[in-house]
């Protein structure tokens, strides 16, 4: 067996076309693409499940025996609240068990942080794959909302960003919490003390006046509630532009510490 | 025992025989991980082309040392000047020309040969065509050839560190660091691999290798230092290091239920070593020490006369073993 490798140790000049994130968010791709199809189908499937369950199942007889939701029928009502929930979990599941495998069990960001990519590219990477992830998720939610007659105004387009920065809220903070993370026990934690009650709680399902007083204050709190009530004021065209502009603050806001949480606790991880 | 200041042994820097700077240069380089001293200021300077080795047991500080050379961990105190460059302020320029074969492999498993190193290329922001040809040539190299479009995951431990190997030259480095890169590996994989490595530095290129074999670094490197507990022992050729510190000969000796008669042995040769199961004599003859054991009544279940390894030198210079 012969080889060629007479350039050894030449100086080769390295390009730098692609900026570092766009080189990490081209692996998620490549990875991505090995199982496109059973997720698209998952992330198509969910929504049209979700409205026919939710929405038309139980919402006819909601519709039968209450009347209207908030002044629409219920299948509007809960959908814009899909949305924002969906984004949640998506944005939740990437960044718990990816994470810890990129850490621990492929150490795919050890490879990674190997080559001239430094931590914080590693980490806008994952961010940027996030993000198309929500888009993706947002945009296919739109899309099956629209044809079940259920998107009331133009200002819904707005509804995918929104459903990316919920997403996002939930991310930075969950990115950071699994680099600091020995197992994946945590996640279920997570799951089972947070994402569940705010997905139930959270005004998706009824609006938040159906909850005891005492509990106004604590769903108010939390960040799915305000990307539901974005995202529903955007898709039924009722914005009221005041909670509209604090509700983008949070999100915005946790967002931002997300991603100042998760740059320091991925850089106490993987580079010591 | 011989102890030396780690200062004394490197300095002054090491030039290779053009006067080139040395490619790794390292002045009382530390590691702490909080309490723990990992590294406890180190000098060595490795010049371009050489094979350089750092030989130690598990825990000595080669993994350590190796990191901060690789620009992945930042060192605690002292200086470190890799391609000429400063590793705290110029990472990304420097892991641009260093290939790096981890201690664990972090291949992606669920991935084909080839797209492993598809995926690493372009994180070295090479164009595709250039990877795809250098993957070609390079899978040759490590006799992968044939499993391009295979799953990582089912490949034998000796395959899998052939494509690490692989995958760290697709950038054509100019230092290819490699941290045991052969444990766990049955002896046949282990062989292949030490042409492969010694075809590449046949070639020119830089290689910095820790180990815990010592058979390893006599065959690998040019030079080497001992570590232990974080400190450099000695510093040399294999050779050299050997007669430094060793003898030319020893005489190994196995007794009945494993009951050395210590004090009857004692004078035969110039340093004995005992271990659990043997006795090591060290001697410039051990034929003439064997016969002065047999001519003092002295009945060994086994003898054995060998020249001196690097192992020995350790042993002097720590009164341990390397592998335990």
């Amino acid at each position: 067996m012969t080889t060629d490798l007479e350039t050894w140790g030449m100086d080769t000049a390295h390009g730098t076309r692609l900026p570092p994130t766009l080189r990490v968010l081209r692996y998620h791709f490549y990875t991505y693409m090995r199982t496109w199809r059973s997720s698209l189908t998952t992330s198509f499937l969910a929504p049209v499940l979700y409205l026919a369950a939710m929405g038309v199942g139980l919402g006819s007889l909601i519709n039968k025996h209450v009347g209207t939701v908030d002044h629409v029928r219920y299948l509007s009502f809960v959908a814009p609240g899909l949305l924002a929930a969906s984004a949640m979990q998506v944005a939740a599941s990437d960044s718990m068990y990816p994470v810890m495998a990129a850490i621990k069990w492929i150490r795919t960001y050890y490879a990674m942080l190997a080559t001239p990519l430094r931590v914080l590219d590693v980490l806008l990477g994952h961010f940027a794959w996030v993000t198309v992830r929500l888009v993706l998720t947002a945009v296919t939610y739109l899309g099956v909302m629209a044809a079940f007659g259920t998107v009331h105004s133009p200002l819904a387009l707005l509804a995918v960003p929104v459903g990316v920065l919920t997403g996002l809220a939930f991310s930075g903070v969950i990115s950071a919490f699994a680099a600091t993370q020995e197992n994946d026990q945590g996640f279920a934690t997570i799951s089972r003390m947070g994402l569940i009650p705010l997905f139930l709680l959270s005004g998706t399902f009824f609006p938040l006046t159906q909850l005891p007083g005492w509990m106004h204050p604590v769903a108010y709190a939390t960040p799915l509630y305000h990307g539901v009530d974005l995202c529903r004021m955007l898709v039924l065209g009722r914005v009221d532009w005041i909670s509209a502009m604090w509700d983008a603050v949070y999100l915005v806001g946790l967002s931002a510490l997300g991603l100042l949480l998760a740059r320091r606790l991925f850089a106490k991880r993987l580079v010591v | 025992m011989q102890s030396h200041s780690p200062s004394s042994l490197a300095a002054p820097a090491h030039e290779s025989p053009t006067g080139e700077e040395p490619v790794v240069s390292a002045r009382g380089l530390a590691k702490h991980f909080d309490e723990l001293v990992a590294v406890d200021s180190v000098d060595f300077d490795i010049a371009k082309g050489e094979s350089f080795g750092f030989l130690g047991p598990n825990g000595a500080g080669k993994t350590s040392t190796m990191r901060m050379i690789a620009c992945m961990s930042p060192k605690s105190a002292g200086t470190l000047r890799v391609l000429g460059m400063d590793p705290d302020t110029d990472g990304p320029a420097i892991r641009a020309r260093i290939g790096l074969v981890p201690q664990e492999d972090t291949l992606d498993l669920q991935l084909t040969v080839l797209d492993n190193l598809m995926i690493y290329g372009r994180y070295f922001d090479l164009p595709k065509k250039v990877i795809r040809e250098r993957a070609q040539r390079l899978l040759e190299f490590a006799e992968l050839g044939e499993r391009a479009a295979d799953t990582v995951e089912p490949l034998s431990g000796g395959m899998k560190r052939r494509l690490t190997i692989a995958r760290a030259l697709i950038s054509e480095p100019d230092l290819l660091i490699l941290d045991e890169p052969t444990t766990g590996l049955d002896p046949q994989a282990r062989h292949l691999l030490w042409d492969r490595l010694y075809r590449l530095k046949r070639q020119g290129v830089t290689l910095v290798i820790t180990t815990h074999y010592m058979d390893e670094a006599e065959q690998l490197c040019d030079r080497l230092v001992v570590m232990d507990k974080g400190r450099i022992a000695a510093l040399g050729s294999p050779a050299e290091l050997i007669e430094q510190y060793s003898t030319r000969e020893v005489l190994e000796l196995r007794f009945h239920g494993g009951e050395a008669p210590v004090e009857r042995l004692e004078g035969i040769a110039d340093r004995a070593e005992v271990l659990p199961d043997r006795v090591l004599l060290y001697s410039s003859d051990g034929d003439r020490a064997l016969e002065e054991v047999r001519a003092r009544g002295i009945d060994p279940l086994n003898s054995l006369v060998r020249r001196s390894t690097l192992e020995d030198v350790f042993l002097s210079l720590t009164g341990r073993t390397l592998v335990d």
